[in-house]
């Protein structure tokens, strides 16, 4: 273990620990933008700085691992100014289209400016014209919004394995582009971490502000992951799926389906009203008329030929509640073991 | 599952899936965990990557996790027990056993001893293909490895062998103490959201929830006395591969298919389509008009995910929530409503207050599930069993004892597949699933999204049989089985083997299981969709 002052408070943390983890761990809280727990440091942006006493230019307080008995300030006139000017720095590239950017309201970078107070940039350079140089068709990449954080480029490397996409060009030219075009499964983890718009979802057509969306948590459709997913609805309708980082087993990520595959829900394909055959066609029912069909018929069936001579198929899609009840009925109503589902299939 | 309860007491995943990153390696066979599983494979190549665990893939198609892996062995599809003894043979021969262990814990070790005595390199080189260098390497880096787990889907269990399969897998993990400890242990990867839940809560012929047999006296009146019935059947029911078998012949005359698609998901689909035909009376109860409810007599609206409240049980037998997002659409509702419904209407009543109350009913009946709430699993779900409420749940299961008492090993000797490629159908037939979409398309193909990455089906078939077929990248192929044929457009890649062809199955344009066998492991009766054999044609 190794003990350290942060802010005039005695600190200890296991060793290997970086002074940011040291300070979170003691409710110390140092803005950063770049860092994200799931992710080794980047010490891209500079906005985690701190002093360390006996050292004379500030450190990156999420690269900087702790070492004994250093005293740390994490908020001084000092630091903030540096914060300021980073942040107008930042700014210099990424324009202040918030009323338009789908992060608009949940922008890590948005929260800094109004909490640094920055009214304007204060710094202009010739405004270049982006040309999206990594998109797919699920994801759309804003070159102007992008503050090169490097977030999205370490999670596709850490988090998925993949290192589908990384810096292209140099200086003011710099921007994300996709080395392996084959690699990149659209899975959106780069969109789950960047912390600003500069990575959007580009399939529902509806957009909402996270206060207008209501965000319902549940468990996703798809393989026997089980990944923890919000379900964003707007007026009635899905307008897209996010993730909670610290929720689940999936911890913020998913898979292409899980971000994308939410379109079936909506259908217009759906059934809507019971179908009873007759004469090889379909025609819509009431729910009094197909239930009672159905009822009579398995009961003839049942009273003629016997309980076994009716089986019926639970379904792995539905919920545990549904596959109690379907069992149920079949050994209790019906009166057959004759159930099963697609577990072998 | 009948082979993990054979040797363990219990059929599921024994470890959490974060576990990985305590395990010094891990045996991934028979599941292209990035497709399938993609979080999953988050985790094991984060083990892999970040916290240097050692991969072994043992997998007939060259899947994406070999990029990751310290070593990879390319076995002839269907030879698995072949090659698990083989290893079991040189963890013996090395004396990389965990001796201990096999002595307190387990019994049948000196018949599982003498039964892979015969499994040398040699020989099980022969039967499967691997080099006898790469058998030594993989045997002896899972052997050393303290723990190893070890993580397998339908390509172990899709054949003929299946039960044999996992058996073995559980043998090769007690052989080296890995099971009942963290980073260890036998993990099938379940492949729909909640195929744990439905085995967990009955949805299977022989056992009712918490898999308890019906064949067991106590257990029927226990259920007897909670549902308020006189009798409940004793005898164990038919499978689903067996029910269309009986319907041909008459003796099933009405089937309630509940949100399944067996006229896309089953193998030899002419065969299940004569099958369906044979039934008197058929319902669906589906959110689409899928291919099987085309045939119904009565169909039913159910509702989505997002439109009910419940809980899905996942792979790592963790129950977790399912909530409504939006409101029903029209007139479809949820399915326990219409099951309940439907049994007022056959004299049995059933009022249920919502999802809710059926839980608190599953509690009473299931010790696993006795201290699941709703409540308790409001943020984060619990793991069975749970036996009652003040339980945190179990994340590892068989720590320090097994299930069943003492672990089984189970002495088993390799058999053929059902039916192997020859002269007239030289190819061997391999069937699964891509990343984009899942199971029978009836979710995935619909709207843009998915699409747009993954519009057609594509056959994978390997670039040396792709130019001794004259053909090139998007040929349309001819592709027949001794049961059927169909068209399919080509991807030519190195993921399948030479003399393998690799089509998913999510596409009704060209249902691949026209051409599967009906061939079923006669315990788990989990058709053999991993190995058939077929022909392969250039079209026009």
């Amino acid at each position: 273990m190794v003990d350290l002052i942060i802010d005039d408070k005695d600190v200890t943390v296991e060793e290997g620990a970086t002074i940011l983890e040291a300070a979170r761990s003691a409710g110390i809280d140092i803005p950063t933008l770049c860092y994200h727990e799931r992710l080794s440091p980047i010490g891209s942006c500079r906005m985690c700085v701190v002093e360390i006493e006996g050292f004379p230019h500030p450190m990156t307080a999420c690269t900087t691992p702790v070492t004994e008995g250093i005293k740390v300030t994490t908020n001084s006139e000092r630091l903030v100014r540096m914060r300021k000017e980073t942040l107008k720095l930042i700014l210099v590239n990424h324009p202040l289209d918030c009323p338009v950017c789908d992060k608009g309201g949940e922008c890590t970078l948005q929260d800094l400016v109004h909490d640094f107070e920055i009214d304007s940039g204060g710094y202009q350079i010739e405004k270049v014209d982006w040309e999206p140089v990594y998109s797919t068709p699920l994801i759309r990449y804003w070159p102007d919004r992008c503050i090169m954080c490097l977030r999205c480029v370490t999670a596709c490397r850490e988090i998925k394995g993949l290192g589908a996409i990384d810096i292209g060009g140099s200086g003011f030219g710099a921007r994300i582009a996709v080395v392996d075009k084959d690699k990149c499964e659209s899975c959106g983890e780069c969109i789950n971490v960047c912390p600003t718009g500069a990575l959007t979802e580009n399939l529902s057509r509806l957009k909402g502000r996270p206060w207008m969306v209501e965000r319902v948590m549940t468990t996703c459709t798809y393989c026997g992951c089980g990944c923890q997913l919000e379900i964003n609805v707007l007026d009635g309708k899905i307008i897209g799926i996010t993730t909670k980082d610290d929720v689940g087993i999936n911890k913020g990520s998913l898979c292409v389906k899980g971000r994308f595959g939410y379109e079936f829900i909506e259908s217009e394909e759906r059934l809507t009203r019971p179908l009873i055959k007759k004469d090889g066609k379909f025609h819509e029912a009431s729910w009094n008329e197909a239930l009672n069909l159905v009822a009579e018929n398995f009961s003839t069936i049942k009273a003629s030929h016997g309980a076994d001579a009716i089986a019926g198929l639970s379904s792995a899609r539905c919920t545990n509640e549904e596959n109690y009840l379907m069992q149920k009925f079949m050994r209790a109503v019906i009166g057959t073991n004759n159930i099963d589902h697609c577990a072998r299939l | 599952m009948a082979g993990l309860a054979t040797a363990f007491g219990s059929g599921a995943m024994t470890n959490p899936i974060n576990d990985v990153f305590k395990s010094e390696a891990i045996l991934v066979t028979g599941s292209n965990t990035t497709e399938n599983h993609p979080i999953f494979a988050n985790y094991i190549k984060e083990a892999i990557l970040r916290k240097g665990a050692k991969l072994i893939v043992i997998d007939p198609r060259k899947i994406d996790l070999v990029d990751y892996a310290s070593i990879w062995l390319r076995p002839k599809p269907g030879t698995d027990v072949a090659w698990i003894n083989g290893l079991m043979h040189i963890i013996i021969k090395e004396g990389l056993h965990a001796k201990e262990y096999i002595e307190e814990r387990t019994e049948g070790f000196e018949e599982l001893k003498a039964c892979v005595e015969k499994y040398t390199p040699e020989y099980v080189s022969d039967l499967t293909g691997i080099s006898i260098s790469d058998l030594m390497n993989a045997a002896i880096a899972f052997g050393k490895a303290e723990p190893a787990s070890i993580m397998y889907a339908m390509g172990i269990t899709q054949h003929i062998t299946g039960t044999d399969n996992v058996k073995s897998l559980a043998n090769l993990a007690m052989l080296c103490g890995n099971i009942g400890v963290e980073g260890g242990g036998v993990n099938p990867l379940r492949g729909q959201n909640n195929v744990q839940g439905a085995c967990d809560l009955g949805a299977l012929p022989n056992v009712l929830t918490g898999y308890q047999q019906v064949a067991d006296d106590e257990v029927r009146k226990r259920f007897e006395k909670s549902w308020e019935v006189e009798h409940l059947p004793e005898a164990p029911g038919l499978t689903v591969t067996e029910m269309f078998n009986v319907a041909e012949e008459g003796k099933v005359k009405a089937m309630y298919i509940m949100g399944e698609n067996p006229m896309l998901s089953d193998p030899d689909l002419n065969h299940i389509e004569k099958c369906i035909n044979s039934l008197e009376f058929l319902v669906v109860q589906d959110i689409f008009l899928t291919e099987t409810a085309k045939y119904a007599d009565v169909v039913f609206p159910g509702v989505s995910f997002a439109e009910k409240e419940g809980t899905f049980t996942n792979s790592e037998r963790k129950v977790q929530r399912v909530r409504k997002a939006i409101e029903l659409e029209g007139e479809a509702r949820e399915d326990y409503w219409i099951i309940s419904e439907l049994s007022k209407r056959m004299g049995f009543q059933m009022d249920y207050d919502g999802p809710g109350e059926i839980m608190e009913e599953i509690c009473k009946v299931t010790p696993s599930y006795r201290g699941i709430t709703y409540e308790r699993i409001e943020k984060e779900g619990i793991p069975w069993p749970c036996p009652d409420e003040s339980h945190p749940g179990t994340p590892v299961l068989h720590v320090g004892q097994f299930a069943r008492g003492k672990g089984q090993f189970s002495a088993i000797d390799y058999k053929e597949p059902a039916e192997l490629p020859d002269e007239e159908y030289p190819f061997l037939l391999s069937t699964g699933r891509v990343l984009e979409h899942f199971h029978t398309g009836t979710m995935t193909r619909e709207g843009r999204g998915l699409n747009m990455l993954y519009p057609e089906l594509l056959a994978e078939i390997n670039p040396e049989d792709a130019s001794s077929l004259g053909i090139g990248n998007g040929d349309v192929v001819h592709v027949a089985s001794r049961r059927g044929d169909i068209e399919v457009k080509t991807t030519i890649s190195e993921r399948p083997d030479k003399g393998v062809i690799f089509v998913p199955f999510h596409f009704k344009e060209s249902p691949v299981n026209v051409l599967t066998i009906n061939a079923i492991d006669p315990i788990a009766k989990i058709p053999e969709y991993k190995v058939c054999a077929v022909r392969v044609e250039k079209v026009g």
